[in-house]
């Protein structure tokens, strides 16, 4: 190396990718810590301590073992959800349809379990029959919105959310009507999947095995994006898809690729909602994890190994809703508006990137 | 189904349109304003909540129906600003932003809306236009709400003035060409910035229809995705303020599907109905994409379209 090319850079000590691993770092915790601030402008304007709010936080989501197993159930179907957005972004998709994926899923495995559970068919086999159904489900109803972008044009922004709504109705469709129990009376349900169908917990704690699924997950699809000639394709056609066709990539087929890898994350977090959590599938599906999915793998930066750590922080203020609700008097949609603030900022801060001087790489040209 | 059976549902889906139509019109108007500028507005969602909160907050603690629109569409407009603000850094991308606004604003209108879901508040009085006909089916179709003819009234108005005003010609060159309107010497960020912030304060009011009229409370499950189908509806009105009139009815038309069939007694499949406009749209979009007309109207730098 000659010496024009190493000075600048030996002068900081680091390379240009540690910088920019800084910088992604940096960047997102900032803006968590701005949106700190302004919610704290917030509640003070409300007349609210800041201070009993974080701490009740830390408290809710991590003070005990109990509240920590909370946090980490909550965070699971996060993983999950932040994972079928963060791959179609990696892309260049914007896809903000996992909600939708995640209920037909779940859906799904509480419909095949129907037959399952009523001719005898052992946990062994009929756990994973359901598990492969919600994905498949997932897989095929994402994937559906990638084949309509790709090969129709169709905005896949829209056209995902369009298709969350449709999933939503066919859920109530069912529930309400063929395939509901006679004896959910008051919330319109499948039939239980039963005890002896109840994914349990993972041995030594109270969280379910979706944790685990949901770290697996982010390990393969890591690996998967960044080691893999697939995800070298699909991160080419994500920077430049006509570049990528002229390269011979087969890009519809990557596009729709990804988005089903997306659909069966959100889809296998439908899953472990009936199949751990509530035993059936019914309106309480819909919680709102495939759009907080969304935040949290912009807060990750479409990372997939990162967005297990954004998601234990989601599941975390999740978890200390109620505790919240309670100690301080307000509303369960306090949380929601911490989350907008977060969204709003962290989307502001993207504008920061490649401008903050003693981060930037000093090129060979640069004077010292 | 007789033929009074079809009668009842076409009159009960004419209702249900000119009911229903309000909150989209006033939203894809919005969206039409602010796309026409060249940049896309996903968070109108978000304004709507908060408009329809606003509204039902203020006319509850003021008696004023009326005031409580002025308010909504307050409250719309600062989203709209700060979309628009936001929207004019480098790097920032607007799709991204509007997801966040979405949310923003929905948690904003959940928190502040909690202690409005239990009182009534006054709401807006309709107009009975069918009166006259002494049939009280036709009379109870034709109930018009005034905000369903001011917004008829604003699409005539900007699809006039977006063609014969100075205004609404930087407004079109801003949204085809940002180069040519920069060599112009047009501020792209200040049209683009007031364009959304104006197109926010229409969704607000849009919103405000929704709790102060039809279904005429506030509540968390009030707006069920309008303000993102508007999205959808502005590109099938290709950027046309009339045609959004009439998309805006289509989507009302569609929406009443479900209720119409139900009113003579055909209640089976009722969600599947309810998710009538949301097939819809997904069709129109799928049969619009790629459509050559759609290409030629829509600006120029739009992201949703390059």
């Amino acid at each position: 190396m000659t010496m024009t090319s190493t000075s600048p850079l030996a002068a900081s000590g680091l390379s240009a990718a540690t910088l920019r691993r800084i910088e992604a770092l940096a960047i997102p915790v900032g803006a968590l810590i701005a949106s700190a601030l302004v919610f704290s402008v917030f509640l003070l304007a409300l007349g609210k301590s800041p201070l009993e709010f974080y701490g009740l936080i830390w408290t809710g989501g991590f003070g005990s073992s109990f509240s920590v197993q909370n946090t980490l159930q909550r965070a699971a179907p996060l993983i999950l959800t932040g994972l079928a957005f963060a791959i179609p972004a990696r892309i260049g998709l914007t896809l903000i349809g996992a909600e939708g994926a995640l209920v037909l899923g779940g859906f799904s495995a509480a419909a095949v379990a129907i037959p399952l559970v009523t001719g005898g068919v052992t946990a062994v086999i009929g756990l994973p029959l359901m598990a492969v159904a919600a994905m498949l489900t997932g897989a095929v109803w994402i994937g559906l919105v990638g084949w309509l972008r790709h090969y129709r044009g169709v905005n896949e922004t829209i056209a995902s959310l369009l298709m969350s709504y449709i999933a939503i109705a066919t859920m109530n469709f069912f529930v309400e009507g063929p395939l509901r129990d006679p004896a959910s009376a008051n919330k319109p349900s499948t039939m239980p999947i039963g005890e002896l169908y109840r994914v349990g917990p993972i041995p030594g704690t109270t969280v379910h095995w979706g944790l685990a699924a949901g770290l697996v997950l982010a390990v393969v699809l890591h690996i998967l994006m960044t080691r893999t000639t697939f995800g070298f394709a699909a991160r080419m056609t994500g920077g430049n898809v006509r570049a990528a066709q002229a390269q011979g990539l087969p890009v519809g087929m990557l596009v729709v690729g990804c988005c089903a890898i997306a659909g069966a994350c959100a889809g296998l977090a439908g899953f472990f909602e009936v199949a751990a959590v509530h035993g059936q599938a019914n309106a309480s599906l819909v919680a709102g994890y495939g759009f907080t999915g969304i935040l949290v793998a912009f807060l990750a930066r479409q990372n997939a190994l990162a967005i297990v750590p954004v998601a234990i922080l989601f599941g975390a203020l999740a978890a200390s809703g109620g505790l919240i609700q309670r100690r301080m008097e307000m509303p369960d949609a306090t949380i929601l508006v911490l989350q907008g603030i977060i969204f709003v900022v962290l989307l502001t801060s993207e504008t920061l990137y490649g401008r903050i001087a003693f981060l930037q790489p000093r090129r060979s040209g640069d004077r010292t | 189904m007789t033929g009074a059976d079809l009668y009842i549902v076409l009159l009960a889906m004419i209702g249900g349109a000119i009911r229903v139509s309000t909150p989209f019109m006033f939203v894809a108007l919005g969206e039409c304003l602010t796309e026409k500028s060249g940049r896309i507005n996903l968070g109108h969602e978000g304004n709507l909540v908060l408009g329809a909160m606003v509204a039902y907050a203020v006319s509850f603690m003021t008696g004023s129906p009326w005031l409580g629109v002025l308010a909504a569409g307050g409250a719309g407009l600062v989203l709209g600003a700060m979309h628009g603000w936001i929207c004019a850094l480098p790097r920032v991308n607007d799709i991204a932003v509007g997801i966040a606004f979405m949310s923003f604003g929905t948690g904003l209108a959940f928190f502040f809306g909690k202690s409005f879901i239990q009182p009534s508040a006054p709401g807006l009085e309709a107009i009975g236009l069918g009166d006259w006909t002494g049939n009280s089916a036709i009379a109870q179709a034709l109930q018009v709400n005034p905000l369903f003819l001011v917004g008829i009234a604003l699409a005539v108005f900007l699809s006039w003035a977006l063609a014969n005003t100075r205004w609404g010609l930087i407004l079109r060159m801003t949204g085809d060409s940002a180069a040519s309107a920069r060599a112009m010497g047009v501020n792209i960020d200040l049209v683009r910035l007031l364009a959304t912030a104006v197109g926010g304060l229409l969704a607000g009011i849009g919103g405000a229809f929704l709790s102060l009229y039809y279904p005429g409370s506030w509540n968390e499950g009030l707006s069920s995705g309008q303000g993102l189908m508007a999205v959808a509806l502005v590109i099938f009105a290709r950027w046309d303020p009339i045609r959004c009139v009439w998309a805006a009815l289509l989507f009302g038309a569609a929406g009443a599907l479900g209720p119409s069939l139900q009113s003579i007694g055909i209640s089976q499949g009722y969600y599947f109905f309810n998710a009538a406009p949301y097939i819809l749209t997904l069709f129109i979009m799928i049969a619009s994409a790629r459509s050559k007309s759609a290409a030629s109207d829509a600006p120029g730098e739009l992201s949703i379209v390059k």
